[in-house]
């Protein structure tokens, strides 16, 4: 019944490792995405602040005296250096001549057309360079002549530029990751819980709570919760099926015992020789102890069916351990058992009274039946602190050595149970009994040492 | 005055057209002087440098006594034959100085020096430095000098507006005595004269005035301040001040005048050449530099006139001249003819 369950794994854990790795996906995504992004909008800022560059210097071509001249404007080159401290490079060459500037500056592998511009990024003096070349077609002693002008820069600018933006989008990035883990953290949590709550309330329920859930969940879980509820329905039934069979059969093998008891003490009388006798009273025992078994089956069955729907009433303890006491006196007179009862106060608490004097009641057959001849039980009440106690002080030996709490289950008997008549049921049906109405059994070794004490603490009213 | 008395202008041409051809092998550029100081037998750092011996050997022996058993090896050139050194002889040297900034950033943007990276750094001006190429050591104004005696019953004039009204007005007393660097042959005049017109219109009126007034035109700074001492001119426009205020001697008979308008700082930089056989030395060197320039207290050893760094350059009268690709223009060599035949044609009026 309670080996470990196998698992495959957790809900959460998987809920939360999905949720983090899809953030952490989406986190390098931003980062690359907005990286890209930022590397565009440089790369394009430099080629605008290029191009006017160049453009500039464009203006300033013209034809005088039949020669192309320029007169590169301070602004064109300065602008450059505005921007950043990169190293700047130009040349303004027509098809054929190189007019001024670098000569050595590589050219566009693109073809450029008049009034266009390419942009390149190429490699000159081991650096690497973004170049702008600009073309316009100038009509030159009536013939066209292209002109064709280059503005380069170093990127070392941009370089540090874009080490910085990827630097800001690798913390955007682990920002957005940590936000997106903590979210992930918050919502696998939350998607557990109405699990983790069902799982809290089943748990929580006593050993004979077979109600069906009724608690709201979510829609997912509904065809598990209405399968456990349709499960709980059949327990309920069988077990039920099976308290009724027990009562039933008690109820039934009952009057005839009593009968065939009668008949056999009956015979008793009338026979004479020893060894006819002796197994009449061995039947008689017999009949006596099937008899005692067959009403506490009926007790349980009882205490059973009424702790399912537990009446609340007020009762008074002391009330009801003398008036218990006085009943089962004639029974401890036929062993000259000395029985007496002790109450302190009226110590008041809500329950059943059949249940908790069935309880008790148990509890003294059990003390009388074990009792020698001529000993002494002592029930008492009293009240201690917020508890209210109950309790059977016997001389018959104690339960020395024993496992007291096994002893409270079904049909386990004392070691020194033997050869007494018994079903083993006393002692449980006072424990279901106190538990029901939020109590404890104790048992222990009486004050004197030699006998048991058993109490039944309820908690006060 | 050490800024090319030689032919500026053929060598930028060659240095653009010639770095392909190949690079002379005997040492033809022209050294003006060579001084060794520190130990004979040690492995000396080479510089090369368009500053006066005399005027950095302060600062050489500070830097000597901070570093014993190092020994400097001080050759110092024009600033064009410095180009010529190191764009088309590859000659070996650590560490170039030059007061041609222009030339300095052009040859940093072309890859013959190496980065230099220390906490001093933090000490120069975000407009004195470029790409950790390039460091400022010195701000030296593009100044008026005037002979006061000439001047006598005027106004000594603050600003170009002020210059050009008193011109307008007594144009017989400056005719023929007025002077400014021939921005052919000089190459820090014609920074100066390229950033003037960059700034402001009003320089080509100047121009215009003083072409009118024939103007005189000289190879470099020394020569004006002396002229202007004698009285032979009575104004030199775009004189190197701090070479002016170096001449103690002459203090009585001429006057600087930084113009109020605006002030031209040329910047004398240093840089760590790419051919370097000693970076670690040439950056601590440059390191020394620096300091003298920019920390304080003010060493005594320090040849120059300490301005105060302002990052609002651009408001102040004092403009460092701003370094960066923007240089670049004016040593175009189209862009440069340009700017000659017009600067011709406005000061040679005749």
């Amino acid at each position: 019944m309670n080996e470990p369950l196998q698992t495959s794994g957790s809900l959460r854990r998987r809920l939360m490792l999905q949720l983090v790795g899809s953030a952490a996906f989406l986190a390098t995504l931003l980062f690359f995405v907005v990286l890209g992004f930022a590397r565009d909008v440089a790369q394009q800022t430099h080629d605008s602040i290029l191009l006017a560059s160049a453009t500039s210097i464009m203006d300033s071509v013209s034809v005088q005296a039949d020669e192309i001249t320029v007169d590169i404007p301070y602004a064109a080159l300065s602008m450059l250096g505005n921007v950043s401290n990169d190293r700047v490079f130009y040349r303004v060459s027509t098809r054929d001549d190189v007019l001024t500037g670098y000569e050595n500056l590589p050219t566009t592998s693109q073809s450029v057309r008049s009034g266009h511009s390419a942009f390149d990024t190429l490699t000159y003096k081991g650096d690497s360079i973004r170049m702008v070349t600009s073309l316009r077609r100038l009509s030159l002693n009536g013939a066209p002549a292209d002109i064709i002008i280059s503005v380069a820069q170093t990127r070392e600018g941009q370089a540090a530029q874009l080490a910085q933006l990827s630097r800001s989008a690798m913390q955007l990035g682990l920002g957005f990751f940590l936000v997106a883990t903590i979210l992930a953290i918050w919502a696998a949590q939350s998607s557990i819980r109405p699990l983790k709550q069902l799982t809290e309330a089943v748990s929580r329920r006593g050993p004979k709570d077979l109600r069906p859930v009724q608690r709201p969940v979510p829609s997912e879980m509904i065809p598990l919760v209405s399968s456990l509820n349709r499960f709980i329905g059949r327990l309920r039934v069988s077990l039920t099926r099976s308290e009724d069979f027990i009562a039933e059969a008690a109820h039934r093998v009952r009057t005839p015992l009593a009968t065939v008891r009668t008949q056999a003490e009956i015979t008793l009388r009338r026979v004479d020789r020893a060894e006819n006798r002796a197994s009449l009273r061995e039947m008689i025992r017999a009949i006596d102890e099937s008899s005692r078994a067959a009403g506490q089956l009926l007790d349980h069955a009882m205490v059973t069916f009424r702790i399912d729907s537990l009446e609340r009433k007020a009762i008074d303890l002391t009330e009801l351990g003398r008036e218990l006491v006085d009943r089962l006196q004639p029974i401890a007179e036929l062993k000259d058992i000395d029985l007496h009862f002790f109450g302190s106060g009226n110590p008041k608490i809500t329950g059943d009274a059949i249940l908790i004097q069935n309880a008790v009641r148990n509890i003294l057959d059990n003390a009388i039946k074990y009792s020698p001849n001529e000993s002494a039980i002592q029930v008492s009440t009293r009240q201690n602190g917020n508890t209210a106690r109950i309790q059977v002080e016997d001389e018959a030996g104690g339960f020395v050595g024993m496992d007291t709490d096994a002893l409270t289950q079904r049909f386990t008997r004392g070691e020194n149970a033997a050869g007494t008549i018994g079903s083993g049921l006393g002692l449980t049906i006072a424990r279901e009994v106190v538990e029901a109405h939020g109590g404890v059994l104790i048992i222990e070794t009486s004050k004197t040492g030699t006998g048991a004490c058993v109490s039944l603490c309820f908690p006060l009213h | 005055m050490r800024i090319s008395l030689f032919s500026f202008a053929l060598i930028l041409s060659s240095v653009f057209s010639a770095v392909l051809t190949m690079p002379t092998t005997s040492r033809a550029f022209e050294v003006e002087e060579n001084r060794y100081f520190g130990p004979k037998d040690s492995d000396a750092l080479k510089i090369l440098s368009t500053t006066d011996t005399d005027l950095l050997a302060p600062l050489i022996g500070s830097f000597l006594a901070l570093n014993p058993g190092v020994a400097i090896d001080y050759t110092s050139v024009s600033s064009a034959e410095l180009m010529k050194a190191v764009m088309l002889e590859g000659a070996e040297f650590d560490l170039a100085l030059s007061s041609a900034m222009d030339l300095q950033v052009k040859l940093a943007n072309d890859g013959y020096t190496l980065a230099h990276y220390s906490d001093l750094i933090d000490l120069v001006p975000t407009w004195g430095t470029w790409r950790n190429h390039v460091f400022a050591f010195s701000q030296e104004p593009a100044s008026i000098v005037i002979s006061p005696a000439a001047f006598a019953g005027l106004e000594l004039p603050r600003s170009r507006q002020e210059l050009i009204s008193l011109l307008r007005k007594h144009p017989d007393r400056f005719r023929g005595r007025i002077g400014t660097y021939d921005v052919r042959n000089s190459g820090l005049g014609y920074l100066f004269a390229t950033q003037d017109a960059r700034t402001s219109e009003s320089y080509w009126r100047l121009m215009e005035i003083m072409g009118g007034l024939k103007i005189r035109l000289f190879c470099c700074s020394g020569d004006m301040i002396e002229n202007v001492a004698r009285g032979d001119i009575a104004v030199a426009y775009n004189v190197l001040g701090s070479y002016a205020r170096a001449r103690k001697d002459l203090a009585s008979r001429i006057t600087i005048v930084e113009p109020e308008d605006y002030t031209n700082m040329m910047l004398r930089t240093a840089v760590v050449l790419r051919t370097a056989k000693h970076p670690k030395l040439a950056g601590a060197f440059i390191d020394h530099l620096l300091r003298a320039a920019w920390d304080t207290p003010d060493v005594p050893e320090y040849p120059f006139h300490r301005y105060p760094i302002s990052d609002e350059a651009q408001n102040a009268p004092f403009r460092p001249i701003q370094m960066g690709p923007g240089l670049l223009v004016f040593l175009d060599h189209l862009k440069r003819k340009r700017f000659l035949a017009e600067w011709h044609s406005t000061v040679q009026q005749n």
